[in-house]
């Protein structure tokens, strides 16, 4: 490597040098990053550093889970409630290949985590050996950074820059991979922190002119609408963010990463723009005459149509990303920066306002979606039980206040729709990658980073099934996490999907289950089944409070389907209430 | 803006292993093709150079920049049009010696092509010419008939008319 005069570090972090082998020095780097807690799978190639990790047993937490993918989601999910690097650990070949769905989803969606594979000794790099897979190179497309470390030396560096990256600026997936021989050889080891990459800007500089620009757009704006993602989040910018919605009265809108930066429950939360989001929200980004959004991509599952998507309104766009600036929506105003320092600099250029005209328009079609799908789904009339009516019970009993850790599919949109998010960070699910499986994993990760915290994992039977195996995880740690299986005996939204768009040709996507109950209580975790409407509260009850882990199944209707709904290809205000 | 240009690319990086793949991962990924592509040192000490030659829109290569600058080891890329640099190419023919003294017009090709001829022996001769893309097709087209033993052509080397702003900023990135 030849970053060594590329990068800066911080010499009052060092410590003084000591003579250790590459593996050992791998944990010391890792205890110097602040890591408690990461996630792993051990195999041939990587064998040095669990055999460190068995000394260091008492400083740093290894999670053994039942498989590589678990560990990237577990170490997602840890980051994702915590602001915090998520750490995980495989060898080579499938070790390595297996982290790469959770790498991709990390990447996508922003997730700040380190990846440390092992890889053969450097002198069989290349020569087809036992579990050599050029990890490098398959993971380059989804990593915001990556390399290959041969020489034990060159460990300090690669993983200080590995934590530097991985958190700074855009946070994003990091992978390390060091060789067998490179873990076991003794050198004279030194750690200083990265705080500086001469080829990298993390955080654009704030161009305050570009932020008074967009302060006037929005004090001359009759109808304002602003569209947050997981940029406040991810900026700590939550009190910013607040304070700017408050003062200019802006109805405000999340993409489904962005939820809960301000409760559910705020009178300017006015809900989710999307595919399957709220009706008010997706119908007047064609009619605000400002769209501002923050630390968001307009990614298509939000905007549907480019080529209909808020035409009528200037856009402002606060962004820390450059390349994300013009790349899907065209912008008048764009405030590169770090959310918290962009909004900061915007308040006091605000007017105060109240747009209570504009505001009552977002009341009137909220009444419509109410009339025609929420009041359906919170109070069915109908025998089977609704997915939303699960959420409904889970939010009364939490008192909105737990994270809930979704799967992928039409739970996951009925938990985003209806779960009452009052914290930050609750919103834990895979948003860009859309990947089924993510859910249990991640709520172990979740639980452990914030075991004061209630941490709820819900997902469909399809999901549940894809990492299933993490209950030994569950079991084996002891993890307090709440399961809940929304079965309806379908890969729901394939399925809901064939029906509206494929005249109901159900293809590959009915389940036969197996006994869930059965499984869970296989590991040792208590758990219950509800068929019934009437049995649905003391279920949900139980299981909250109950202490240790929990599992329960609830049979939903079988053919419900998730509504709003914005066809592919469609405009936002095209949005289908049925 | 939608219309399909010929850009050259330049693109300044650390000298790292894997680069090569991670740039070329962002044309592949938009099923771009690569024309030519050529990496050096630059005028900056510890700076790599690379050169790219593309076709595409100017709406998509302006998206493309900001996904390579995005790249945590990339310092700055630019893209410029065809009159914004100043480009070179290389080729190299091998051509069997005799030709060289039976056929007298090669001779002249290479006169007024402005080639150079490298090295000669009893068996082949081997002709260098730089120029632009057009030159080089022209002295291939009228070498071809005589036969041509191996024929080789490197990617494309510009400098830009403008400056390129980017010293300063290392400058101010150095410790």
């Amino acid at each position: 490597m030849k970053e060594t005069q590329t990068i800066k570090t911080n010499p009052k972090n060092s410590q003084t040098t000591e003579r250790i082998s590459g593996s050992e020095a791998i944990i010391k780097c890792l205890l110097a990053e602040g890591v408690d807690i990461l996630y792993g799978y051990p195999g041939g190639a990587i064998m040095p550093v669990y055999d460190e990790l068995y000394k260091y047993q008492d400083q740093i937490h290894h999670v053994l889970t039942r498989h590589e993918q678990g560990a990237t989601h577990s170490a997602q999910g840890y980051a994702r409630i915590s602001g915090k690097v998520g750490v995980a650990l495989a060898t080579s070949g499938p070790g390595a290949t297996n982290l790469i769905t959770g790498i991709a989803d990390a990447q996508i969606d922003s997730t700040p985590m380190v990846c440390i594979t092992g890889q053969v000794a450097s002198h069989l790099l290349g020569s087809d050996a036992f579990q050599e897979t050029d990890i490098v190179g398959i993971s380059t497309p989804v990593t915001k950074w990556n390399c290959q470390v041969t020489k034990a030396a060159q460990i300090p560096e690669a993983i200080a820059k590995a934590f530097y990256i991985a958190r700074s600026g855009r946070p994003g997936p990091v992978l390390v991979d060091i060789t067998k021989d490179a873990q076991f050889e003794e050198f004279d080891f030194k750690y200083e922190k990265c705080t500086g990459v001469r080829s990298y800007i993390p955080i654009p500089k704030l161009d305050h002119t570009s932020v008074e620009a967009a302060a006037k757009l929005i004090n001359a704006a009759k109808k304002p609408m602003i569209v947050w993602g997981q940029g406040v989040s991810l900026g700590q910018a939550e009190a910013q963010f607040k304070a700017v919605v408050e003062k200019a009265g802006i109805p405000s809108a999340w993409t489904i990463l962005g939820a809960g930066a301000i409760p559910t429950s705020h009178p300017l939360n006015i809900g989710m723009v999307g595919m399957h989001g709220n009706y008010a929200p997706n119908v007047l980004t064609n009619d605000c005459d400002v769209l501002i959004a923050i630390g968001m991509r307009f990614d298509d599952r939000v905007t549907g149509s480019l080529s209909t998507y808020a035409k009528q309104a200037k856009v402002i766009h606060f962004e820390i990303d450059p390349a994300e600036i013009d790349k899907n929506v065209k912008t008048d105003v764009a405030v590169l920066g770090d959310a918290k320092e962009s909004l900061e600099a915007l308040l006091p250029l605000l007017e105060e306002k109240t747009h209570p005209e504009w505001h009552q328009k977002f009341k009137d079609l909220y009444a419509i979606e109410y009339e025609k799908v929420i009041k359906h789904d919170l109070h069915p009339t109908k025998e089977g039980l609704t997915m939303a009516e699960v959420l409904k019970e889970i939010n009364i009993q939490t008192k909105g206040d737990a994270a809930i850790v979704s799967d992928v599919g039409q739970h996951q949109m009925i938990a985003c729709r209806y779960a009452n998010f009052n914290k930050t960070r609750s919103n834990i699910t895979s948003g860009g990658l859309g990947t089924m499986g993510f859910g249990l994993p991640a709520a172990i990760g979740a639980k452990m980073a914030a075991p004061e915290r209630e941490v709820i994992s819900i997902s469909g039977d399809g999901g549940y099934q894809m990492t299933i195996q993490e209950l030994g995880t569950i079991f084996q740690q002891k993890v307090p996490v709440k399961i809940v299986v929304l079965n309806n005996e379908f890969l729901g939204m394939v399925r809901q999907w064939q029906q509206l768009f494929f005249d109901k040709r159900y293809a590959s996507t009915e389940m036969v289950n197996p006994d869930f109950v059965a499984i869970a209580k296989g590991y040792f975790i208590e758990a219950q089944k509800v068929t019934k409407r009437e049995e649905l509260k003391d279920a949900v009850e139980k299981m909250i409070n109950t202490d240790g882990p929990y599992f329960l199944e609830v049979c939903v209707e079988k053919e419900g389907n998730v509504f709003p709904m914005i066809p592919t290809g469609a405009s936002v205000s095209d949005i289908r209430l049925e | 803006m939608n219309e399909n240009n010929l850009y050259t690319v330049s693109i300044y990086t650390e000298n790292n292993i894997g680069l090569l793949n991670r740039i070329s991962a962002i044309f592949q990924r938009r099923h771009i093709n690569i024309e030519s592509i050529n990496s050096s040192v630059s005028e900056i000490e510890n700076v790599t150079k690379w050169i790219m030659v593309v076709q595409l829109s100017e709406e998509k290569m302006k998206k493309i920049i900001g996904q390579i600058e995005k790249q945590v080891e990339v310092i700055k890329a630019f893209y410029h049009t065809e009159d914004e640099t100043i480009y070179q190419e290389s080729c190299m023919f091998k051509i069997k010696s005799d030709l060289l003294f039976n056929e007298r017009q090669i001779q002249n090709i290479i006169k007024e092509s402005n080639a150079r001829i490298v090295t000669v022996n009893k068996v082949f001769f081997v002709i260098e010419k730089s120029g632009r893309k057009e030159e080089i097709d022209l002295l291939h087209r009228e070498l071809i008939v005589f036969g041509i033993m191996q024929f080789t052509r490197s990617g494309r080397i510009a400098v830009t008319k403008d400056e390129m702003k980017i010293s300063t900023m290392l400058k101010a990135l150095q410790h």
